[in-house]
């Protein structure tokens, strides 16, 4: 550990960090669910389904943005010592990837929109500007990416949530409560 | 760290495989995978599919057309109603496509009773209005469910499914007249399309009106018996619209009906009544006419629910389901692409 010792001590993430997390948390799975949800009717819901769905993507990507510079100044609480080195791996590596779709899919609903040529039009009559050229090649690749990608989303925070959940109950650890708070003062 | 029992560690093992099956279980609910007969988009789209398949790279009904571009000069009389910019008078540009109902986008004229124009409207504060108008003065059925209801009774082996249909949705009928006398129309310029969906319209002051629209032909109207139009040719309608707009450009005045507080709004198998108030709010002039392949119109989705500020969707529940199957149909023609050549491929394709 290079990291200042400081962080290394922290048994919990900042209470930023916790909001921004549960905060998004609800976004996310909220989002997935509208996602196939709207795909699956022709009911009049639909078009706010989709409305909804398009704005709170780009308010997840914000927050993603936000979340991920706080994220670089605050670092993390270190994992338990005795965690086995492959949970250690596995657990860096569905961060990354649980990052990397946080900022990938609300872009690629945009630039999927974007190259279908329909306008982009968020609730309240928001209007965001194009980011990709009108395009049935462009269209069809971020369309499959996006919908492919939503399903490796939501099993990888079925993932996330089993894992969370093994820390707290299985091994009881305290990975579960530097992010979900619990009895002890917070502290950062 | 505390340790725990094998069996606790079971129980607590246990509880963790019933919250992601609890989770990945109301993902599959949401997503319909336990709900065969929802219907969806691609519900709609399937039904729309001939038995022989899909034209691939093509719109999935009223696949035959042909682009158009122009203007639209509003006269400022539509601003009482809605405060879009489209009604603000001046000129604003404008896209489009002349089609005719049909899976097959090579179907002879005379095979559709039922023509269309899709048009977008753009104005300069960013906004665009499509729309997707059709001849008849009223839809066949009065829900989206019953629309899908009479594409599986049309497609139905049962020879009785029409007629199980028919009682079942008895406004069939006034279509069905319709159909089978209104005069076949010559030219695509002499049509009158109506949008039939009604949508609100919103003022400056915020309040709302329930409105239909409708383009009416300022050229003159000739009309011939189904014989009489067959005889004119499979492809009459495209090479007639591309020598007359060759020729001049061609107008249609745009009609805002205003329904009366007792005027359905969510049925548009029901017209209103003649006498409602209408006010003409501009006209559509169009003076260039493409062919599909590598026209304008090609990729745009005549979306009904892509509206400008100022008008929205209403109680009608049509323009939310057809909004979700054009979805479906584009997504699938836009991956389709290869097989719907473009330019010197496209031109040595439609040559016989």
């Amino acid at each position: 550990m290079t990291q200042a010792g400081m962080i290394n001590t922290r048994t919990r993430f900042t209470f930023l960090q916790r909001l921004l997390h549960w905060l998004m948390a609800i976004s996310i799975i909220a989002m997935l669910f509208i996602g196939v949800g709207m795909v699956s009717t022709i009911a009049p819901k639909y078009v706010a389904l989709v409305a909804t769905h398009k704005t709170l993507g780009i308010a997840i990507l914000v927050l993603a943005v936000v979340r991920i510079i706080v994220r670089l100044r605050s670092g993390t609480p270190p994992l338990p010592l005795d965690l086995p080195e492959p949970m250690k791996l596995g657990a860096k590596l569905s961060h990354y990837a649980l990052y990397a779709l946080m900022l990938a899919m609300p872009l690629l609903g945009w630039g999927m929109v974007s190259a279908s040529g329909n306008p982009v039009v968020l609730l309240w009559g928001i209007h965001l500007p194009a980011i990709l050229p009108h395009s049935d090649s462009l269209f069809t690749l971020l369309h499959t990416a996006h919908v492919t990608l939503a399903f490796a989303f939501f099993a990888l925070i079925l993932l996330h949530i089993a894992a969370g959940l093994f820390h707290a109950l299985v091994r009881k650890d305290g990975v579960f409560q530097s992010m979900a708070g619990g009895d002890t003062v917070r502290n950062g | 760290m505390a340790q725990q029992s094998p069996g606790s560690s079971l129980a607590s093992l246990a509880l963790i495989a019933v919250v992601v099956a609890a989770g990945a279980g109301a993902f599959a609910y949401t997503a319909g995978w336990l709900s065969p007969d929802r219907v969806s988009g691609a519900t709609l789209v399937q039904a729309l599919t001939p038995p022989s398949g899909p034209a691939l790279g093509h719109r999935r009904n009223h696949a035959k057309g042909i682009c158009f571009t122009g203007t639209f000069e509003a006269n400022g009389n539509g601003s009482e109603l809605s405060r879009a910019q489209v009604f603000t008078a001046g000129q604003y540009p404008v896209l489009g496509r002349f089609n005719f109902s049909t899976p097959d986008p090579k179907a002879p004229d005379a095979t559709s009773r039922v023509r269309g124009l899709g048009l977008q409207i753009s104005t300069p504060d960013g906004n665009v209005w499509r729309s997707a108008m059709i001849d008849p003065p009223f839809f066949p059925v009065a829900t989206p469910d019953a629309f899908y209801a009479l594409l599986q009774a049309s497609g139905s082996k049962d020879p009785d499914a029409m007629k199980t249909f028919a009682a079942a949705h008895p406004e069939i009928a006034a279509f069905g007249g319709w159909a089978g006398t209104a005069p076949w129309i010559e030219s695509y310029a002499e049509e009158t399309y109506n949008g039939l969906n009604a949508f609100l319209f919103i003022d400056r002051s915020g309040a709302r009106h329930a409105v239909r629209w409708s383009l009416k032909p300022q050229a003159e109207v000739k009309s011939m018996s189904g014989e009489e139009f067959a005889k004119l040719g499979p492809d009459h309608l495209a090479e007639e619209i591309t020598a007359r707009v060759g020729k001049e450009p061609q107008h249609w005045t745009m009609v805002i009906t205003v329904a009366d507080a007792s005027d359905p709004t969510a049925d548009p198998s029901k017209a209103w009544p003649e006498d409602r108030r209408k006010v003409d709010v501009g006209t559509l002039t169009v003076d260039k006419i493409q062919p599909e392949a590598d026209g304008p119109c090609r990729d745009i989705n005549f979306d009904p629910t892509i509206l400008p500020d100022g008008i929205t969707v209403s109680d009608d529940p049509f323009p939310a389901a057809r909004s979700a199957a054009y979805a479906k149909s584009f997504a699938l023609r836009m991956s389709e692409e290869k097989d719907y050549p473009r330019g010197d491929a496209a031109k040595q394709g439609t040559q016989p």
